[in-house]
């Protein structure tokens, strides 16, 4: 007992997200749009799931996508590479999921108490009130800022996957979204 | 070939990309969670394809208008979860009685009873062969990607209209709910089967429920001029109710015998990792995803693990179960129940074979941890 | 040279199942016969073909009836007529969908569906042949079945309230709703023949004697008395419009008694929305 378990390790071969926050910050499209721009052009697999119930309606809400060039057994994250943390409480439920060495986001207005100082904090909720121009758009600025700051999707290839989701009047308000969490992600970078 | 188009699609939702290129034109159903999202498909996808949809006031309602309409020369289907298969076991009963080719999807859900409405289950494994009542042999694929449920609602369709029978996907909420790209096939990508229509002209001669050759029979649909009796009482080849002993063995053993003897063309399951794999997972849908990356993983660790991933869960693969264990002498059935597939495994499987169990039953997907944490314990 | 003059009778031999073994499971003096006849006549006179009637039905006594008849027949489950019959004619609509309900039938286990059908108010005629007792399985109360009548599940009398089944279909939606008799036979098949031209859901109530169980258990005789009974107890709508509620009581009200071309049919409503999607409308 114990030989197989002492020596197993989560493939390589996964890259695996994880959107959290609250109900209504959009983190279950947020997945959607982040699994489009990343399988779009057929060279990585992409599944996305969710947790589904009351969360819609406020409370916890996370939602991952897992990423592999191979196909992707186990469909749900086991290890994050990834978190972002909208919430206080998202970041309290989900940072033990988060692997050795992951790469955490917060926004760092909202999320105070960080177990780590191993992280990339910016104000997304701020940045979407005062730059976007609307608070909605919080969950596409940190779209921005985890592409720059993983290189898991190009910018301009989220854009466009941004776009393509964007309900019709918003197009511009959601591609400066892209290139704020862009811009100020960047600036973290070490 | 042009490059065909990718998108992004829930398990539901391929589901209905899935159905509609089988040739399904007429969609009945009664909204519950986690399959609503079939019923908003078909809703938005068959009026643009002069197809129809239609809401219906429940699910004995759902499976009888799809019913009606496969009789009017429809291919039909409904999309349910375990409540709702439920209260659609009697008239799927109907459906065998009446040899109506109708697809119902499962979307299934913890049970028994309302359960748990969002959270994964296998637990109608049994329910899809035995819900109904009276003897008959049931027909259930199971899909495990959202890319497999096009592939096996497709197949879910081909072998209602070959056997002339309902067939049930035993899709589960984590497939369901869960998005991957997908290619939207094109014509000619994968076969579609219809009913065979009569060649006899209307009269005597002709009988709707004639026990012909390989036991099903061609189907007329109404308004074809064969004005035939459908009925789910007892009945002669003509279709005419009878009592007589004699008729209802003729009856009986013509909706076995369809199926029986034809088991190999709807047997379907993958192996992997089978040939030196001294334990041997067998699942099906999510927890045959778990099944597959705790072998993988525990291969990489250098322990032979296989899996087979049985796509036909009814009837029950017997014969390629038993081949592909000839060589194993240790199998671990997982499955998101408290035991049901298990018992089947055990049954078929020779006695010198260890048939162990690893189950989940609390709403969420087995994890691969847990299924290695039993390759670990039983190695 | 003698002239044959065909009985009218003849007309119903058209149109019984070539190759079906009668006598059917009715008893003799049924009501059934006579509402079949109706039935018959009406779509003689209509000048339907054969082929495009499909007469659907549930289970009870009156549910046998498309496996006596020359259409296509889809003879079904307990109380799901109306459903399946849904499917029939949503999926052909040029069909004529005719359904054949008893009252334990239509209002008790397929009340659910009986609403519905009315409220969507899609093309089908509903001929519910009621006779206020469950004959299939000897005699046990119904919806109908009247305050205080026996039956062998109300033995002390009924404690329960009945539907009116023109009332309940008018509510729901139906738009074509008519009450007869089976004493009043040419009456009835008029009506038939009204509701299957209209465009709509349609309901034709059809009193009838179960004179083995119900006229039995509560002393209302045999088929001619029970006959007799529904000649003395009918008033026509003008008739009615006249009398007080004490003196309606315990009467049928025979004739037709809604009829509305304003609400617009199911299946056309769906072909016009199939036409919008067609041109990439909303």
């Amino acid at each position: 007992m114990g030989a197989l378990l002492d020596k197993i390790a989560v493939p390589q071969d996964r890259f695996e997200i994880r959107l959290s926050g609250s109900g209504g910050q959009g983190m279950i499209l947020g997945a959607v749009i982040l699994s489009e721009a990343i399988g779009g052009d057929g060279t990585k697999n992409v599944s996305q799931t969710q947790s589904y119930g009351p969360e819609a309606r406020g409370g916890a809400s996370k939602s991952d996508v897992v990423v592999s060039p191979n196909q992707i057994f186990y469909p749900k994250a086991m290890k994050l590479d990834l978190l972002l943390a909208m919430t206080q409480e998202s970041l309290d439920s989900y940072y033990k999921d988060l692997k050795d060495g992951g790469t955490l986001i917060i926004d760092n207005v909202l999320v105070t108490d960080i177990p780590t100082d191993n992280y990339y904090g910016l104000p997304f909720t701020r940045l979407a009130r005062e730059e976007a121009g609307h608070v909605m758009v919080a969950n596409v600025i940190a779209l921005g800022a985890i592409a720059a700051l993983t290189g898991v999707v190009d910018k301009e290839t989220l854009i466009n996957a941004v776009l393509a989701r964007a309900p019709r009047g918003t197009e511009e308000k959601n591609r400066k979204a892209v290139e704020i969490g862009f811009r100020e992600a960047e600036k973290l970078k070490k | 070939m042009a490059e065909r188009e990718r998108k992004l699609l829930q398990g539901n939702q391929a589901c209905v990309v899935g159905a509609i290129y089988a040739g399904m034109r007429f969609y009945a159903g009664y909204p519950i969670t986690p399959s609503t999202e079939v019923a908003e498909g078909c809703s938005r996808e068959l009026p643009r394809i002069g197809g129809r949809f239609i809401q219906m006031e429940d699910e004995i309602g759902s499976i009888a208008a799809i019913i009606g309409a496969s009789v009017s020369g429809k291919k039909a289907m409904t999309a349910t979860s375990g409540p709702g298969y439920s209260l659609m076991v009697e008239n799927i009963g109907y459906a065998y009685m009446t040899e109506t080719p109708v697809v119902i999807v499962n979307v299934q859900r913890g049970g028994p009873s309302t359960g748990l409405p969002t959270k994964v289950s296998q637990s109608d494994t049994m329910q899809a062969r035995w819900g109904t009542h009276g003897d008959y042999n049931a027909i259930a694929v199971a899909p495990s990607t959202v890319a497999d449920t096009v592939v096996e609602t497709i197949r879910a369709f081909n072998l209602a209209e070959r056997f002339r029978t309902p067939v049930t996907i035993l899709l589960d909420e984590v497939i369901a709910h869960s998005r991957s790209m997908v290619e939207i096939p094109q014509e000619g990508d994968f076969p579609i089967v219809d009913r065979i229509k009569p060649t006899k002209p209307a009269g005597r001669d002709f009988m709707p429920f004639e026990v012909t050759e390989n036991f099903v029979s061609p189907m007329a649909s109404y308004g074809d001029g064969y004005r035939f009796i459908v009925t789910g009482l007892t009945h002669d080849q003509h279709g005419f109710t009878t009592n007589r002993a004699d008729e209802t063995v003729v009856k009986l053993e013509k909706l076995r015998n369809k199926i029986t003897r034809y088991e190999e063309e709807i047997y379907k399951q993958e192996a992997r990792w089978t040939d030196d794999a001294d334990i041997i997972l067998v699942a099906y849908g999510s927890a045959a995803r778990a099944s597959l990356q705790a072998a993988q993983i525990a291969r990489e660790a250098g322990v032979k693990v296989g899996v087979i991933q049985l796509y036909t869960i009814w009837p029950f693969p017997e014969k390629p179960l038993l081949d592909l264990c000839a060589k194993t002498k240790k199998v671990i059935v997982a499955e998101l129940n408290m035991g049901q597939l298990v018992h089947e495994v055990r049954r078929v499987l020779p006695g010198d074979i260890d048939v162990h169990s690893v189950l989940r039953y609390d709403g969420e997907i087995l994890t691969p941890l847990q299924v290695l944490e039993k390759v670990d314990e039983v190695m | 040279m003698a002239t044959v003059v065909k009985q009218k009778s003849d007309v119903v031999l058209d149109y019984l199942r070539p190759g079906k073994k009668f006598p059917s499971v009715w008893c003799p003096g049924c009501g059934n016969g006579t509402v079949m006849s109706a039935i018959i006549r009406a779509v003689d006179k209509l000048g339907y073909s054969k082929d495009e009637v499909v007469m659907v039905s549930g289970i009870g006594c009156s549910s046998r009836m498309p496996i006596y008849l020359d259409f296509s027949a889809l003879h079904t489950t307990h109380g799901r007529a109306l459903a399946f019959a849904t499917g029939v004619k949503f999926a052909q609509p040029h069909m004529k969908v005719i359904v054949v309900t008893g009252d334990g039938d239509a209002l008790a286990i397929g009340g659910n569906h009986f609403i519905h059908a009315c409220r969507r108010n899609i093309d089908i005629t509903a001929v519910l042949i009621n006779n206020n007792i469950y004959g299939m399985t000897g005699g046990q109360g119904s919806p109908t079945t009247p305050d205080a009548a026996f039956s062998t599940t109300t033995p002390y009398g009924n404690a329960e309230k009945h539907f009116d089944v023109c009332d309940l279909a008018k509510a729901a939606g139906a738009t074509y709703v008519g009450r007869s008799t089976v004493y009043h036979a040419p009456q009835l098949e008029k009506q038939i023949a009204t509701a299957l031209e209209h465009r709509g859901f349609a309901l034709v109530e059809a009193i009838a004697n179960c004179h083995t169980y119900f006229g039995r258990l509560n002393r209302q005789g045999d088929a001619v008395a029970m006959l007799n009974m529904f000649k003395e107890r009918s008033v026509t709508t003008a008739k009615a419009k006249e009398m007080t509620e004490e003196e309606l009581k315990d009467k049928w009200v025979i004739g037709t008694l809604y009829e509305s071309t304003e609400k617009s049919e199911f299946c056309e409503e769906y072909q016009k929305l199939v036409d919008r999607v067609a041109k990439g409308g909303r």
